[in-house]
């Protein structure tokens, strides 16, 4: 009898330490969940409380000028007088950097990746994407930097009316700047498409270029557009380099060789210069941020809609 | 002429590794040729010989000769395109495009100059039919091959191949990823398209090279250890590794 009551008692205790066990995980499960989820709310809630700064300074600003003014006014002089809130001038500078960089930036990124990802030998890709990606790490302000003393120069040798700053300067320091992103997006979602794809081609007695074309591109089609995109809303946000290079005289142009201002260029004049905190001007800046804010949102959710609608899933 | 294709002193280098050592194998017409032997045995590597999926490779050389109806496909005069146009291929994991059944099928005929819709279409339902698929799928030619089952997705691939209208078909283990019952499937079609075709094929599955070919060959690292009529090889085979590794003593 006592011998199996000694059983027993060992039996229960090894199973309730069992249990405590079981209950000490689980307590640690519950703190590391809650945890993560507060980092994780941490972004979101600095993401809702930018768009409220924003929001609410854009509203005061609304109730000095009507929307529709400031959305279709084709001049900008906040810092004269007579002052004139129109920010077409603005969009236009910012577009002209768009379109000339990316002219730069999405064929010379797409072909280098297809070379890249395709043709290369593993050696050359192994020396030449490290060092393509070196330009990403590189600062802004050197582009900029590099925009004005050096490109700038060449510009004007070609086109002797160009500015001293002008937008084709900045847009081609920007295109350079953003060649990377193309580039590594776009080589990572083509290395990503299985191989077992591309042999199918090939067994069809496809020629290495139908392969890369047909099969190859897009299957990686989706990656493709998003590094477009990202590459696209890097320019539009893109800032040091057009402070420094594209000028500062907003103008309703689409010439590349004049002196330009982009909505960011304006944030930065604004934001360094003595303009009274509460005056129209400096809530003209919450406006144009808010415009910029929802440019770059409709870029991501079009990328998102590109995506969705034409992605080969594999 | 019996034989299709003709392989003579064929020697294999993955880089200073000898993947395979002096292989010589007729290829008979409109027969099921049954490539058996352990992993790493160069079975795969050999068929892949066949249509030149090994110059994708980097650093592999080959030496010695293969004939397709008497011609070298190795010589300078044959384009490698044209080659893979003759001799198909279907691979041991379904492989179908990111598109739709109908553009899987047309997407070779297409390359290969192919632009009337009508012919197009003659030549979709009659690979389907020929890949034993069409009444499954005939209704959604237009649906992402991606959504077909596994067995259906290589049946798709196996008329993806037909549509090419080629001479020799190569198949690299193309049930090891299916269920039994999509193998059968697969085995059932293989019997009717020998009819029209010369096949190739890689199986690790003894009994499945004893039911569908007509001649077999042993492959043991890099060697061709025995060929001959798959009756003879799995009754009386003449080389002891062949008897070995039939009965299950290894591999």
């Amino acid at each position: 009898m006592n011998g199996i009551n000694i059983k027993n008692n060992k039996k229960n205790a090894n199973k309730s330490d069992i249990l405590r066990n079981i209950r000490i995980k689980k307590v640690k499960e519950k703190i590391i969940k809650n945890l993560l989820f507060g980092f994780g709310m941490v972004s979101v809630l600095i993401t809702v409380a930018i768009f409220i700064t924003l929001f609410s300074e854009s509203v005061l600003f609304f109730q000095h000028i009507p929307i529709l003014d400031f959305l279709t006014g084709t001049k900008w002089t906040p810092l004269f007088k007579p002052q004139h809130f129109g920010v077409l001038p603005l969009i236009s500078g910012t577009f002209l950097i768009v379109i000339f960089s990316s002219i730069i930036s999405i064929p010379i990124g797409l072909l280098s990746a297809i070379y890249l990802s395709e043709y290369a030998h593993k050696k050359v890709r192994k020396i030449v994407k490290p060092v393509i990606e070196v330009l990403a790490g590189i600062p802004s302000i050197v582009y900029g930097y590099f925009a004005l003393n050096t490109i700038t120069p060449f510009i004007r040798k070609i086109f002797p009316e160009a500015s001293i700053y002008n937008a084709l300067s900045a847009s081609i320091a920007v295109g350079v700047m953003t060649i990377p992103m193309v580039l590594s997006l776009s080589e990572d979602s083509m290395k990503a498409v299985p191989n077992s794809l591309r042999e199918g081609a090939y067994a069809l007695g496809l020629t290495k270029l139908e392969v890369v074309y047909g099969v190859v591109i897009p299957a990686a089609f989706s990656g493709i557009v998003a590094s477009f995109i990202l590459a696209i809303s890097r320019a539009i946000g893109e800032t040091m380099i057009v402070a420094l290079a594209a000028g500062s005289t907003p103008k309703l142009t689409l010439n590349p060789l004049e002196s330009i201002q982009t909505m960011t260029g304006f944030i930065v004049q604004i934001s360094q210069g003595d303009v009274v905190q509460g005056s129209i001007e400096a809530q003209s800046l919450f406006a144009v941020a808010m415009l910029l804010f929802v440019i770059t949102l409709s870029m991501n959710l079009l990328s998102r809609y590109i995506v969705n609608r034409f992605k080969e899933d594999y | 002429m019996k034989v299709k294709m003709q392989i003579r002193d064929l020697n294999f280098y993955y880089g200073d590794f000898k993947a395979l050592m002096d292989i010589n194998m007729d290829i008979e017409r409109k027969k099921v040729t049954a490539l058996i032997g352990p992993s790493g045995c160069g079975k795969s590597t050999f068929i892949r010989t066949l249509n030149r999926m090994n110059d994708l490779i980097e650093n592999t050389k080959v030496e010695g000769e293969i004939l397709l109806d008497g011609e070298d496909i190795y010589s300078k005069k044959i384009e490698v395109e044209e080659l893979r146009k003759k001799v198909g291929m279907v691979f041991q994991k379904p492989n179908p495009f990111p598109k739709s059944i109908y553009e899987n099928i047309v997407y070779g005929p297409k390359r290969h100059g192919i632009r009337n819709k009508k012919q197009l279409d003659e030549i979709v339902e009659k690979s389907l039919r020929g890949a034993a698929l069409w009444d499954e799928v005939k209704d959604r030619l237009n649906k992402s091959a991606w959504e077909l089952s596994g067995g259906q997705q290589q049946r798709l691939c196996i008329a993806r191949a037909i549509a090419m209208e080629p001479e020799v078909i190569l198949m690299d283990e193309p049930t090891s990823a299916l269920d039994p019952i999509a193998t059968s499937k697969i085995e059932n079609l293989i019997e009717t398209l020998k009819k029209d075709y010369t096949i190739v094929i890689v199986t690790h599955s003894m009994q499945q090279a004893a039911r569908i070919s007509d001649n077999t060959a042993f492959f043991l690292m890099g060697e061709l250890v025995e060929f001959g009529p798959t009756s003879t090889i799995f009754t009386t085979p003449k080389d002891q590794r062949t008897e070995d590794y039939i009965t299950g003593r290894f591999g």
